[in-house]
């Protein structure tokens, strides 16, 4: 249990970082390590005491293993968050090429 | 030591990480930083033994990296403008944050203990995977057999940000200079 809430913390701790941080890059950071968190997560949830990887053997069927459906979701979602980071890096060039900072307070020149 | 022990260590380590690399001034040494979280991830999958899923998260972590370093560094920025940070606003922060933490204990009291899958839905690919997909792994299985139509949608999402981010670039060098070929230079 006490795995299961330090993982909860590091959530939090990216959660705090994207509501009180001005700067756009320390932001998208902030965004990187929800997403660890909720990754590391499912892992954590399929986890089985004792038992070996998700990978059969020469010696018969071994079925004492741990989930490997999270695992198969998580691999998606590691590929996808890396795409996510990109977009967001390059939205973040765009911002500072035409305002000239990376300070979020300043980037609202918005007429609505 | 047991496998508990091991990932308590990992989880503090990262939790530590992060929060340096949140207050760290120099950006360089946040990112540097937050590559001790993605890199205590991929050891915490060795040890929760999800083999495919550590090097996946070490190959996401080094490009990561590349990627923020590559579009950051070299802004000279910080020096010109020091960040102020707001302090009641960071305060009212904190004290949200840790009562959603210690409330949330009680939910985390109602999970099984750790060690025991709460997930039962994969006992059908581990005992038939073998004889229905003839893959040794059976993650691969899942991922290429059982749900191919999932992986065509991460390799559709994945191109279409790389078509984000090629779009937006496009634009930057069309409007900032007409002779093209600037976002190679950044």
């Amino acid at each position: 249990m006490i795995v299961y809430i330090l993982c909860f913390a590091l959530f939090l701790v990216g959660i705090y970082g994207a509501l009180t941080k001005r700067d756009l890059i320390k932001i998208i950071l902030s965004i990187g390590i929800m997403g660890y968190a909720a990754n590391l997560m499912f892992i954590l949830f399929a986890y089985k005491t004792g038992a070996s990887f998700a990978i059969l053997t020469e010696e018969g069927i071994n079925t004492n293993m741990v989930d490997p459906l999270p695992q198969a979701l998580i691999l998606t979602s590691i590929v996808i968050e890396l795409g996510i980071t990109a977009l967001l890096v390059t939205l973040a060039i765009r911002l500072f090429e035409k305002y000239k900072t990376f300070d979020i307070t300043k980037i609202r020149r918005l007429s609505g | 030591m047991p496998v508990e022990t091991w990932l308590i260590f990992i989880l503090g380590f990262m939790i530590l990480g992060s929060i340096i690399a949140l207050e760290l001034k120099d950006i360089l040494s946040s990112v540097i930083s937050i590559g001790i979280v993605g890199l205590g991830v991929s050891v915490a999958f060795l040890f929760l033994q999800a083999l495919d899923l550590a090097i996946v998260q070490f190959l996401f972590e080094i490009f990561a990296l590349i990627i923020l370093v590559r579009a950051f560094i070299g802004k000279e920025y910080h020096i010109k403008e020091p960040s102020k940070s707001h302090v009641i606003q960071t305060v009212v922060t904190i004290v949200v944050l840790l009562s959603i933490l210690a409330l949330s204990i009680n939910v985390f009291r109602l999970l099984p203990q750790f060690g025991e899958p709460i997930f039962s839905t994969a006992r059908h690919y581990v005992e038939n995977g073998a004889k229905e997909t003839g893959a040794a792994n059976i993650v691969t299985a899942i991922i290429l057999d059982y749900r191919a139509y999932d992986t065509l949608g991460e390799v559709t999402v994945l191109f279409t940000a790389i078509l984000g981010v090629l779009a937006i670039l496009k634009t930057r060098s069309k409007t900032t200079s007409p002779a093209g070929g600037d976002h190679e230079t950044n």
